[in-house]
């Protein structure tokens, strides 16, 4: 939406995404290939894909001979298979039964990628690289995105349509920066990751022109272009007001432990990857709440081995010390595909393989992750929860396959032991029928449960004043949840967005929470939320 | 310089329903086994050729096309396996001969083709 500011630039208002400012260069970039195409007749979708791989190979060509000696070698494989009609064929094949030419395309080299991941020498594994770029290479001409990867300036506005999780990872924001989304949505897991990373963002801006520099308000959020001195003033006084809030609030993280009601509150962290534990608040937390080990199968092109993983888990529990960690075991699918792991092609991928459904059908993969974790289970405090549970045969499906994955370990001479099992509560179904699991902890995650009970797409924006975490009949469940747990003695925590909102707390407080798990730059905010509420004296 | 014993020859030369087959076998001596650079040369090579050109590892039930890359290199041939080829079509003896050397040569790095 355009609002009119002064006469010397332009400002834009959108809906905010993720609090904080950014003021930079004002990059635009394409959503590369995740943009949607409409594919025409089979034989349209035959010729178009006919015509990509022609232009792919006479992409490959140049490049192999800019490259020469051995990277030219390797580019000819590629160049082979797209002239390998046997492998040609079933492809076409299937554009001739009515699928859009780039989901055969992808399906096709998804089922070789796959093959060669699965292959037990690591050359032949290495070899799934060459496929994806191929891949990718053939879906991005058929979908029209530009191949040549645009530079990204550090501390820049980087503004798209939509932005795949993938995208946001690949860019480096160590310097800062914002992101400005002309579509997208609060509640999409791009959103989450800037939340996560502290990267203000901005979405439904409808549409806005190029400009050489922007000022990004993710409080207010609007979004200036190549603004005047008289717009740059009143923002850098906003910023000074945030950046004040902001350190008065990490004072009462030196402050002893949150209560309420003189009830302990304990508050976690969720992390994304090893470094969120550089955050200078991470320190104050009583642990971590959430491991998304995502981040594992993002950035290369390989699902990484054993001992990768584990140096992964083992780095974060030697930072925990003696507090508790929670792992998620891969939660891909959804809105996070992996190539080469999840289905492609699903129509709903929200209530598709995904989660601990795609795990345990890929007990190749899983087996990896299980082996790492439970070497990592002797280091320190783990506990490992599992994502989208649906019945509790799922939980004590992975149970069998962790127990088998210790045993196996155990034989082989290598420490390794099972760590208390819990799972997340996202599926409505888990949580009515929660008594069913035997599962030694709760997660809640109120994104998914909210998603799923009011029947919203979260990364559809178009239904962001629906999709409300504090309607009646989620708290209902978180309710439920808490409430099962208190008679039982297992513990529950939420680790959804909610535990982050500071307009959530009195409601998840009164539900029965007493565990929540936060992204570390939240965490000062929702102790002092908390605080608030509770008459502040802490009793810890 | 490693050489793979060459057994080619009339006595190899078969004959079945489908018609008169030439036949070959060689040691694939290759460090690595039938992966991508091998079988690039290898379907390059028998692309050259009119005949069908069928190939196997180790005694596999099943033959498959030599010209496709994606084929070969689902064999997933390792070092050592003895590599059979057969071909059917007026230039097959050629052929053979051809990719017999190519294998036991260890896929030499040939001069602008």
């Amino acid at each position: 939406m355009k609002m009119r500011v002064d006469a010397a630039g332009l400002a834009y208002r959108g809906r905010t995404a993720s609090i904080g400012f950014a003021r930079g260069p004002f990059i635009r970039i394409g959503s590369g290939a995740d943009r949607e195409r409409s594919p025409g007749s089979p034989t349209e979708e035959a010729l178009a894909l006919r015509e990509a791989i022609q232009l792919s190979s006479a992409q490959i060509a140049e490049l192999a001979a800019a490259a020469g000696g051995e990277a030219a070698q390797i580019l000819e494989f590629q160049v082979a298979l797209l002239e390998d009609e046997d492998f040609l064929e079933p492809v076409f094949a299937t554009i001739d039964h009515g699928v859009p030419a780039d989901s055969a395309w992808s399906s096709a080299l998804d089922e070789q990628i796959a093959d060669y991941r699965s292959a037990s020498d690591e050359y032949l594994q290495a070899r799934s690289s060459d496929l994806t770029d191929l891949r990718d290479r053939v879906v991005g001409i058929l979908r029209g995105s530009e191949r040549q990867p645009v530079r990204i300036p550090s501390g820049a506005i980087v503004c798209a349509d939509d932005l795949p999780p993938s995208r946001f990872l690949e860019i480096d924001w160590s310097g800062g920066g914002g992101l400005a989304l002309l579509r997208g949505s609060p509640t999409s897991h791009v959103a989450m990751l800037a939340r996560a990373r502290g990267i203000p963002m901005v979405v439904q801006l409808g549409s806005v022109p190029d400009a050489a520099v922007a000022l990004l308000d993710g409080e207010g959020a609007t979004l200036e272009l190549d603004p005047s001195a008289e717009q740059i003033g009143p923002f850098e006084r906003r910023r000074e007001i945030h950046r004040k809030s902001r350190a008065s609030a990490r004072a009462v993280l030196r402050r002893p432990a949150a209560t309420w009601h003189g009830e302990r509150i304990r508050l976690l962290i969720n992390i994304q990857r090893v470094a969120d534990l550089e955050h200078a608040d991470a320190q104050y937390a009583d642990g971590i709440g959430l491991m998304r080990t995502e981040f594992l199968l993002a950035g290369s092109d390989e699902i990484p081995d054993e001992e990768t993983q584990y140096r992964a888990y083992d780095a974060v529990l030697r930072w925990a010390g003696q507090r508790p960690v929670t792992i998620r075991t891969f939660d891909a699918g959804g809105d996070k595909p992996v190539p080469g792991f999840t289905s492609d092609g699903e129509a709903n991928p929200f209530l598709g393989v995904r989660g601990i459904r795609l795990c345990l059908s890929r007990p190749d993969i899983f087996t990896v992750q299980l082996r790492a974790l439970a070497r990592a289970a002797v280091r320190g405090n783990l506990k490992v929860m599992f994502p989208m549970v649906t019945l509790a045969g799922e939980l004590e499906a992975a149970r069998k396959l962790f127990a088998e994955a210790v045993k196996g370990l155990q034989a082989e001479g290598i420490g390794a032991m099972l760590p208390e099992l819990g799972i997340m509560v996202e599926v409505p179904a888990a949580a009515l029928a929660i008594s069913d699991f035997q599962a030694a902890f709760f997660s809640i995650g109120s994104n998914d449960l909210a998603q799923y009970v009011l029947a919203c797409d979260r990364s559809n924006g178009a239904l962001a004043t629906l999709i409300d975490p504090l309607h009646p009949a989620v708290l209902e469940l978180i309710a439920r949840t808490a409430e099962h747990g208190r008679r039982s003695g297992i513990s529950v925590s939420l680790c959804g967005d909610m535990a982050g909102d500071p307009r959530c707390i009195p409601a998840l407080l009164r539900c029965g929470l007493r565990e929540l798990s936060v992204n570390a730059p939240a965490l000062a905010q929702i102790k002092q939320a908390i605080d608030l509420l509770g008459g502040g004296c802490g009793s810890g | 310089m490693a050489v793979g014993r060459t057994m080619i020859g009339q006595d190899m030369l078969e004959t079945s329903a489908n018609g008169p087959f030439v036949t070959g076998k060689v040691r694939l001596e290759h460090a690595v086994g039938m992966h991508a650079r091998p079988a690039v040369k290898l379907t390059k090579l028998a692309k050259r050729f009119q005949a069908q050109i069928s190939i196997r590892a180790s005694e596999a039930a099943d033959w498959i096309n030599a010209k496709s890359v994606a084929k070969v290199m689902a064999l997933r041939a390792p070092r050592n396996s003895i590599i059979e080829i057969k071909a059917l079509g007026e230039d097959a003896q050629a052929a053979v001969v051809a990719l017999v050397d190519l294998v036991a040569a260890d896929f030499p790095d040939v001069g602008p083709s």
